[in-house]
């Protein structure tokens, strides 16, 4: 007789098995899904092409050149309720290449999110939103790692496939980080100063009514790593901030928006339209979004940061400025035939100074100084080696 | 910060070297310190018969692991630990695990993390790189552990179990 346990878990196995199948003869298998999205885009506009209201950007004159984004690689760190909602829309815009990292599983509480569906709870998040994208854009390459980044092992790996993961062997276009943690962000941020990757930082508040993206751009823009936190940088009191439990809040409409925002971004980025947000800011409560550019510190605890910004500097130095292209983007002032009210247009910046840069009110820029907190003795000088001391924690540990 | 733990605090070696494991010059030093954090503050707490943790780490002090217990109306609690020095260590705190409680608090995050984000990391990120692991174990682990267990051990979700004399050493 088998346990009640046990057939639960083999109903389990078996619901999953069915609606895999169910997936495979529904409709379209992805193999006939392949053959509608040929790898190469087509602009034909008819009901069957994929493509055709990407495509007609181009005739709109927003992008120029589509088809350039079967040529990128994204690597999105984190497949969580953002991470996943920005991988889909980049697997529905034709994306060359992702490649997914996490090492979280599907739980039932993240079904107040987009993306995943209850029967995929227990399957690692990688392997799952590869299947679904999968079925989604199966002209798509997507690779997942099922991994931390912060351990130096896996560390190793992240940066290797960030350097080779390309679709040619190269690196990876952009870097976008979607995870949920101090630690992710602070990995991703030494990888892309050690790398010189422009990435995008993303987040969404732990009670769900804020968000924001930073575009990162090492040496050129502020790194994740140039500011604080702001619980480090004022001195607020720990205590004031305790908290029962440590559930964050989670709305799908913040997620939504902000993976909205980053791909929104990625895609001006990557196609080269319109402008791209150095930092953007979400405020659910009043509906209003922040946008501001952000200057590297010049001070940074990150010692690759600052290489980057000193080699930038060269960078802009060195610059020949085209003077013939300067011309040209030069707006020629609109006039219309008869104008009885006198309208004027003004650009939208007219009234305020476009390089008036300022850290936010409230905002320290850099960490307050250590030694005010915690004075004491410090570790001496020893002639001891590592093994040595090893020896005598062991030692001491079998007292 | 208590009294206690501001005297726990002052007896416990700060380091002084700047260094992770991807710092391959200075990294041996910067263990070294480490090292000499951890058995100080052993030694302090075996002296004050306040002994609490076993802790090694494998060749590289990348991957740390041992025992941590708790005693609760005279019955001692035992959990395994275990945690791995982050690339961006020591810029970011060790997260210590206690793998066997994963899922049984909510002060808890995947793996068996101890949530550390409010009570420790803002303090560990204004003492760069003047707190170590001796420091995370101290102010971390013990504070979250005297919060935790009693509240795990009062709602049923762990049992005392007889082990631990047998299998030390």
């Amino acid at each position: 007789m088998e346990s009640l346990e046990e057939l639960k878990g083999r109903i389990e196995a078996l619901r999953s098995l069915f609606s895999d199948v169910k997936l495979m003869t529904d409709d379209e298998t992805p193999a006939e899904t392949a053959s509608s999205f040929s790898s190469t885009m087509s602009d034909e506009v008819k009901d069957s092409n994929p493509y055709s209201r990407l495509m007609a950007l181009k005739r709109m004159g927003i992008v120029q050149n589509y088809e350039k984004i079967r040529d990128y690689t994204v690597a999105i760190v984190g497949v969580g309720g953002v991470g996943s909602v920005t991988a889909e829309m980049l697997t529905r815009c034709g994306i060359g290449k992702l490649l997914l990292f996490d090492y979280d599983k599907v739980e039932l509480a993240n079904m107040n999110r987009m993306f995943y569906m209850p029967q995929q709870a227990g399957t690692y998040k990688v392997e799952a939103a590869a299947k679904t994208l999968n079925f989604i854009n199966p002209t798509v390459d997507i690779k997942s790692f099922n991994m931390n980044i912060t351990t130096v092992e896996n560390y190793e790996t992240f940066q290797k496939e960030l350097l080779h993961g390309s679709l040619t062997g190269g690196r990876v276009d952009l870097v976008l980080s979607c995870v949920d943690n101090y630690e992710g962000r602070m990995t991703i941020n030494q990888a892309c100063n050690e790398l010189g990757l422009p990435w995008f930082e993303s987040g969404v508040s732990e009670n769900a009514v804020s968000g924001h993206i930073q575009f990162i751009n090492p040496g050129e823009t502020a790194c994740f790593a140039c500011a604080p936190p702001l619980i480090v940088a004022s001195s607020v009191d720990e205590k004031t901030l305790k908290k029962d439990g440590v559930c964050a809040a989670s709305l799908p409409t913040t997620m939504a928006i902000v993976a909205g925002f980053l791909v929104q971004n990625v895609l001006k980025k990557l196609l080269n339209f319109g402008e791209v947000s150095h930092y953007l800011g979400y405020n659910a409560m009043k509906d209003h979004f922040p946008r501001m550019k952000l200057l590297p510190n010049t001070s940074c605890s990150d010692t690759n940061c600052i290489k980057q910004q000193e080699e930038y500097k060269e960078k802009v130095a060195n610059q020949v400025v085209d003077e013939s292209l300067k011309v040209s983007e030069k707006e020629s002032a609109v006039v219309h035939e008869d104008n009885i009210y006198g309208i004027e247009l003004v650009h939208d910046g007219a009234a305020s100074k476009d390089d008036d840069y300022s850290a936010g009110d409230g905002v320290k820029y850099s960490l307050p100084q250590t030694s005010s907190n915690v004075e004491g003795p410090v570790v001496s000088d020893t002639n001891q080696s590592v093994d040595d001391l090893r020896n005598v924690m062991n030692n001491l540990n079998n007292l | 910060m208590d009294d206690s733990t501001k005297k726990t605090l002052s007896s416990i070696p700060l380091l002084k070297t700047k260094a992770g494991p991807r710092d391959k010059d200075l990294w041996p030093q910067r263990l070294k310190e480490e090292y000499q954090a951890l058995i100080q503050y052993v030694k302090n707490n075996k002296d004050a018969d306040q002994d609490w943790f076993r802790l090694e780490s494998n060749s590289d002090g990348t991957r740390w692991f041992g025992k941590c217990w708790y005693f609760y109306n005279q019955m001692k609690y035992e959990f395994d630990i275990e945690f791995d020095i982050p690339v961006t260590f020591p810029v970011t705190a060790p997260e210590i695990a206690l793998p066997e409680l994963d899922g049984k608090t909510a002060k808890m995050y995947r793996g068996g993390k101890i949530c550390l984000s409010d009570h420790f990391k803002p303090l560990w990120a204004k003492n760069v790189p003047k707190f170590g692991i001796a420091h995370a174990m101290a102010l971390g682990l013990g504070p979250w552990l005297a919060v935790e267990v009693p509240d795990l051990i009062g709602k049923g979700l762990i049992q005392y179990k007889e082990k631990s004399e047998g299998e030390k050493s």
